[in-house]
């Protein structure tokens, strides 16, 4: 199929229009203002400016794939045509967005076109920027041809490193806190690699060359490795691989002494959801039962354990921790039941929206004046007992903690363990479950409900067990958060929990067990740690989820059954989503 | 099929449960109503109030409740953006409306002005959900069925925090409108003009929209997709074409609802959307989903149980704060209706997977 | 498989290289700064030197390098529904960095904003994160109380101190809130003057003898208005309702219309902005409470609160800190505001917050100790110990002195009603038209 020019053309200007667009966009709801605080490299770009240049530079990528003819030799001097016009495109939708500022008050609608945000824009005032933007689009237009042009064994290392120094100068404040608190020589590095706001020029140019040559290392090698590793005779094999557990296991064991208490903080919570996505993986990964309510069996462990360890007025009785898991989740496993009797009948989304009924009837329930006597209603439960590993001293008075004489679980460095073990043991007994009788009569299940019960798989049975287990692995996840937090609070409990768990199983991959766990790591723990860019979190998240699931449907990490079925569906189908994908 | 003892066992443990359930809820509500009526805390006039108050709720839940059951109908898929798109609206609707306000056009044409506010308020929601369909639906159109609604939680968040961006998290208080201050009486009793002009708006915009569904050729189309897309395109209809326009129709009546609502309860800001979306999910929901007149019974269901519910089957039987708990209610009666009849108020019975 | 196995390894090795690295000079830390400062000495030259300065703090002192700038975080409430509570103290705390010259003695002031969610889990992860960062000299937050339960613990054990501009709940300051609270102090007011001096407003100013009440569900509120109803009763009068409703609900008509069964002559809801402003613009509709008096707490007393609830805000009640105390330059601290963020604020505590910043700002003043090459020591003990002993601190929400129990505030509230609706008439210091105005004490 022959390009012709002017659809070029015009290819190249709506490339360009779209990303400027979209720089106007992140100008308009005040990203670049606040992000031009925080640096990329240090005094050189900040990380506002690096936005801009990436959808100026995007936008030359984008315009140039459009220009190459796939059945053709490249034809370099169309692709930088294109390039470059979308690169000019997008500085000229940012003068005339300029300008338009400055003839009428945008203001009056939009709060972040502030002045500051143009004094930004417009270098402190004077009238520069009518040449400076177009030349810089056109910069970073060509800027993306080239890149484009590149053959593939450059570009994919370059556009990693930009992308890998760009995470790191992201999350630098992070490495920075905890590399100086190693002091000695560590401390130095972290202080020539990071500065306050971003990487130090050094920092970046180093992070920029390594992660190249590592790159390029390893596309040119990994065959050869690879190779090398199946020559290895299998008892060599399996060791390697139990070198490789023990190098897991270690760096497990090691990681919240060397990063400190906020990482283990993360992992844990991490740690938590995983714990709720495996529970929600059984009713809705492997069983099919879609549960918008999850956060009620949460709800129910985080109570249980909370009334039963408690110093507080509300405690009614003073147990350890470890007496007191065992019966939250013996709790949430019959509240699964008592859940999951009365919408045995009800199917589809008719079930997603009255389990969302659930949840927050518990967390309306938990908040009550009504219940307030037992639950503590909008005051909370606090005075939470730590898990003690030894003896606990007697309970001498109300509001008054028991003294642990062994090791306490104070601090998010100790309960790191705690939550991580059990996360692993509850994927343990997920995964063994997957395999089970059981397992397999909920696939059943999800398949096609009327089949599985003719070929004699007991519906009630199978769909109470889904809901019993689900709700076993919630609550413990539950009674985990509770001694993390130290105090219980409805306000906890929200119905945005839930969801939570829905998104991060299908965006790990639906039934897939290290899916969650890989899906946890990246709904839960990224925003965790972007807390710092607070008011732009949720834009993040909610641009990720659109994305990954344009991306990856099937999910990070699927699970075979998925993947086949995706495989099995319609041809036709298929290929319309692979078109529409290639469009978007 | 051969069952045993246990099975057996179970099988009756179930249904003792779920009918103990059903007959004590059943308890609750006759006894709190017999109490409270006996109790004789409110005077009539306060009954119907609770009444007009719970309509004039439930016509705006109903809105937004169509566009939820129109794009479920036809793609089965929970749109969960909706309640972003029914926000966006009401933020359309404001700015036009603070500025006509300003120029003095409200005071002089109410009527010219609350209708040129809605239809702005509906161009802005009908523009944005457009969008969020060409970028986060149309992609997934044939992925799996939890995969759209994934995107559409990410296209929730998104527009929140758009709006938050482009907006701030202060409130924005619609101008008052001195045509809709004060009462009209019928029989009487007062009744809120508000509440009339909202209620009778959202029937005139539910009316035209039953039209375009039911006697148009495009509604024809609709309903032909929505029961089979594939025999729809043999026939000769533009699927894609269809699914656009379902998305425009329901964001517009979502967009109306943001106006009306903003008119009554005064204030928006970018969270406004979250909860009345939940709302109107449910509803949409308790009508049984996909069911045009179901959305609406549904959502006038929901708004009556809501506002006289607490103080109905609550007050009486020594439950303080009933209205802390009226969510509370309203899902209980939601799993109630769903007990008895598994698909909704008007839902059919759906035998297979949904 | 493959890219997953490179993903893994990368992560491996790299994680097992740090923990290499970083896992052995550990225990050396303490002797670290003399060890290597001569094999490198190019390199730290500007900074092992000459330690004029020997930190004698009981918990560990900052040093701020020249070049390096002060480093102080804000935590609180930036997203979700909650979010505009926060963003307003943020936003007093950067006009009072702005009004320091974005400098304290010659050093950049760098502000870390923190989101904690308004929820306990929230604050606790919040302050984890900022007790790690050792650059941090001091903190403003949080904004909600439940935020401070979660993440005060974490705060006061890394040695930190922080100034709540918005948390009432009157445990936090209680003479016997433990040690865990040394590093907390507020310029917000604690809820237990408040309830007291609306019930009293109530029973001897207006001589209403039946109340009601209504709160959201939330802390805040729901405490607020039961020390109101309580000290209601003691002074004699009854409490004939006590409701309330979600705190996401839009549609008070029928829990009002619950109230007015009861026949209230006096109603008070201490909510929030959103509530707040929807019971207001409601109330008058409901039969039965054309004529009832209204009255809120500090929760509402905005001009957001004009907004949401529109004409009916005429005549209604605020509680809220004694604004007549206030001797600062609340009007040039708004015109700031304007010029810098555009429209009206977002809640009440923006002043509170400027105030505790520049307290925060004014310890570190008196702590501060700085080498012959630039380098600024602070003491964390010494620093916290000057916040506690601020006294008679001309901040603009009124004189400042903080109690040994970490109360700042002016604990002097006034009761105001609401003189005019309009949001932009919206100034309770003015001298001579003031809206709302002081009538009580």
């Amino acid at each position: 199929m022959m390009i012709k020019k002017e659809n070029l053309i015009w290819i190249a200007i709506k490339t360009g229009l779209l990303s400027g667009v979209i720089a106007i966009f992140l100008c308009l709801i005040g990203m670049i203002e606040v992000f031009s605080k925080r640096d990329v490299i240090e005094h050189i770009i900040t990380l506002g400016d690096f936005i801009l240049l990436v959808s100026a530079v995007s936008a030359g990528i984008i315009a140039a794939r459009a220009a190459s003819n796939p059945d053709q030799e490249k034809q370099p001097l169309k692709n930088y045509l294109a390039g470059a016009l979308a690169g000019l495109t997008t500085g000229i939708l940012i003068i005339a967005f300029i300008g338009l500022s400055q003839t009428i008050n945008l203001r009056s609608v939009f709060l972040s076109a502030s002045p500051s945000l143009f004094k930004l824009l417009t270098f402190k005032g004077g009238t520069s920027w009518i040449w400076i933007y177009p030349s810089i689009g056109l910069a970073s237009g060509l800027l993306g041809t080239t890149l484009f042009l590149l053959p593939e064994k450059f570009r994919q290392p370059i556009t990693r490193a930009i992308f890998i120094t760009f995470l790191m100068a992201l999350f630098s404040g992070l490495f920075r806190v905890i590399m100086i608190n190693r002091a000695g020589s560590i401390a130095k590095l972290a202080k020539y690699l990071f500065g306050q706001t971003g990487l130090t020029l050094s920092g970046a140019t180093i992070f920029f060359v390594a992660i190249i040559a590592i790159s390029m290392f390893w596309t040119a090698r990994s065959k050869n490795l690879q190779e090398g590793f199946s020559r290895i005779p299998k008892a060599g094999q399996t060791s390697l691989r139990v070198a490789l557990y023990v190098l897991l296991a270690y760096v497990v064991i090691m990681l919240p002494q060397v990063s400190g208490p906020f990482i283990a903080q993360v992992v844990v919570i991490v740690s938590l959801y995983a714990l709720m996505g495996l529970g929600l993986n059984i009713t809705l990964g492997f069983a099919g039962l879609l549960d918008l309510g999850f956060v009620a069996f949460f709800a129910v462990g985080a109570y249980t354990v909370g009334l039963l360890t408690s110093y507080g007025i509300f405690g009614l009785q003073h147990i350890p921790f470890w007496v007191a898991v065992p019966i939250a989740v013996l709790v949430a496993m019959m509240f699964g039941a008592f859940l999951g009797l009365p919408v045995l009948g009800v199917r589809g989304d008719y079930l997603a929206i009255a389990t969302l009924g659930f949840g927050e009837i518990v967390r309306l329930l938990a908040g009550s004046d009504f219940l307030a006597p037992f639950f503590g209603g909008p005051q909370g439960i606090i005075g939470i007992q730590k898990p003690c590993l030894g003896t606990l001293g007697e309970f001498l008075k109300v509001d008054v903690p028991r003294i642990c004489n062994g090791i306490e679980f104070g601090g998010p460095k100790e309960i790191y363990y705690l939550a991580v073990a059990s996360a692993i043991l509850v994927a343990f007994i997920a995964l063994r479950l997957q395999k089970s009788r059981l397992g397999r009569a909920w696939m059943a299940i999800r398949e096609d409900e009327d089949v599985a019960e003719a070929l004699g798989i007991n519906l009630i049975q199978t769909k109470l067990l889904a809901y019993m287990l689900g709700a076993a692995f919630a609550g413990l996840g539950g009674a985990i958060f509770t001694v993390l937090v130290g105090s219980i609070f409805a306000t906890s409990m929200q119905l945005i929990v839930s969801i939570n768990v829905v998104a991060l199983i299908i965006v790990g991959g639906m039934g897939s067990i290290p899916g969650v766990i890989v899906g946890a790591i990246a709904l839960i723990g990224m925003p965790e740690l972007l807390r710092e860019v607070s008011e732009y979190r949720f834009l993040f998240y909610g641009a990720a989820l659109i994305m990954m699931m344009l991306a990856k449907p099937e999910g990070l990490w699927p699970s075979q059954a998925t993947l086949r079925e995706l495989h099995h569906e319609d041809p036709g189908e298929d290929l319309d989503v692979a078109s529409s994908q290639a469009k978007a | 099929m051969r069952t045993s003892f246990g099975e057996r066992l179970l099988d009756l443990a179930v249904n003792g449960f779920l009918w103990g359930f059903r007959i004590l809820i059943v308890v609750i509500v006759v006894l709190g109503t017999f109490l409270t009526i006996r109790a004789g805390k409110y005077t009539s006039e306060q009954w119907i109030d609770f009444v007009v108050f719970g309509i004039s709720q439930g016509s705006i839940y109903a809105l937004i409740a169509l566009g939820y059951t129109m794009v479920y109908g036809i793609l089965r898929m929970i749109n969960f953006a909706h309640g972003e798109i029914f926000m966006s609206g009401a933020f359309g609707g404001y700015f036009i409306a603070t500025w006509l306000t300003g120029i003095g056009f409200m005071d002089k044409y109410p009527v010219f002005g609350l209708i040129i506010s809605m239809m702005f308020g509906m161009l802005v929601s009908t523009l944005i959900a457009l969008l969020v369909e060409r970028i986060a639906y149309r992609p997934l159109r044939g992925a799996p069925r939890l995969v759209p609604l994934i995107s559409a939680i990410g296209a929730s968040f998104f527009l929140q925090y758009t709006f938050r961006g482009f907006f701030g998290p202060g409130v924005y208080a619609y101008p008052s409108m001195k045509a809709l201050d004060g009462e009209w009486i019928f029989f009487g009793i007062g009744i809120l003009k508000v509440q009339i002009v909202v209620t009778i708006a959202a029937v005139v915009m539910m009316s035209i929209l039953y039209s375009i569904v039911m006697f148009t050729k495009i509604g024809k189309a609709m309903r032909a997709v929505s029961e089979n897309k594939d025999v729809a395109a043999l026939m000769g209809i533009d699927v894609n074409r269809i699914i656009v326009t379902t998305f425009a129709l329901g964001a517009a009546m979502a967009g109306a609802a943001g106006v009306l609502y903003a008119l009554t309860y005064r204030q928006v800001n970018f969270f406004t959307g979250f909860t009345p979306g939940i709302k109107a999910f449910t509803a949409a929901v308790l009508g049984g989903i996909g069911n045009i007149p179901g959305a609406m019974v549904g959502g006038l269901v929901l708004g009556i149980v809501e506002s006289v519910g607490p103080a109905l089957f609550l007050d009486s039987i020594g439950i303080p704060r009933p209205y802390q708990l009226k969510d509370a209610i309203a899902y209980i009666m939601l799993v109630m209706i769903l007990l008895f009849r598994p698909s909704g108020i008007l839902g059919e019975r759906v035998s297979k997977k949904a | 498989m493959n890219k997953r196995l490179f993903a893994l390894l990368s992560v491996l090795v790299l994680a097992s290289m740090m923990l290499a690295a970083c896992g052995a000079p550990a225990p050396a830390a303490t002797e670290a700064p003399a060890a290597p400062a001569a094999t490198e000495a190019p390199v730290v030259a500007t900074e092992a030197p000459v330690a004029a300065f020997q930190c004698t703090d009981a918990i560990g002192c900052v040093d701020i390098a020249p070049g390096e700038p002060v480093h102080i975080a804000y935590w609180g409430v930036l997203s979700g529904p909650d979010s505009s509570l926060g963003e307003d103290s943020k936003r007093g705390v950067e006009i009072a960095i702005d009004d320091m010259g974005g400098k304290f003695q010659g050093h950049d002031i760098l502000l870390t904003t923190e989101d904690a969610g308004c929820t306990p889990e929230g604050g606790a992860t919040a302050a984890t994160k900022l007790a790690t960062d050792t650059s941090i000299v001091g903190l403003i937050g949080s904004s909600c109380s439940d935020e401070t339960v979660g993440g005060i613990a974490t705060l006061t054990n890394a040695g930190l101190t922080t100034i709540s501009p918005s948390n009432t709940r009157p445990v936090l300051t209680s003479p016997d809130r433990g040690p865990d609270y040394a590093g907390y102090l507020r310029t917000a007011h604690s809820d237990a003057f408040q309830g007291k001096a609306v019930a009293e407003f109530a029973y001897n100013f207006l001589k209403v003898t039946k109340a009601a009440t209504l709160h959201d569900g939330s802390t805040y509120a729901q405490a607020l208005q039961q020390v109101f109803a309580d000290e209601f009763v003691k002074l004699g009068g009854t409490i004939v309702a006590q409701e309330a409703v979600a705190k996401d609900a839009t549609d008070m008509k029928p829990v009002l219309t619950t109230i007015a069964a009861a026949k209230p002559e006096f109603l008070y809801y201490p909510v929030f902005v959103a509530v707040g402003g929807y019971v207001t613009a409601q109330i008058r509709d409901v039969a039965g409470l054309e004529n009832v008096k209204i009255a809120g707490s500090d929760g509402i007393f905005t001009a957001d609160l004009l907004k949401g609830g529109g004409e009916n805000t005429k005549g209604m009640y605020l509680s809220s800190p004694d604004f007549s105390a206030f001797t600062g330059d609340y009007a040039g601290f708004i015109a700031k505001h304007t010029a810098k963020y555009g429209g009206t604020t977002l809640s009440t505590f923006h002043a509170h917050a400027y105030d505790a910043a520049n307290i925060l700002f004014a310890a570190l003043g008196k702590v501060a100790v700085a080498d012959a090459d630039g380098t600024l020591h602070v003491g964390r003990q010494a620093l916290r110990d000057a916040i506690y002993a601020t006294k008679d601190f001309k901040g603009i929400t009124g004189t400042l002195s903080c109690s040994p129990s970490g109360d700042c505030g002016a604990p002097v509230i006034a009761v105001y009603e609401i003189m005019n609706s309009d949001p932009a008439s919206w100034n309770p210091s003015d001298a001579t038209n003031p809206n709302p105005k002081k009538i009580f004490p």
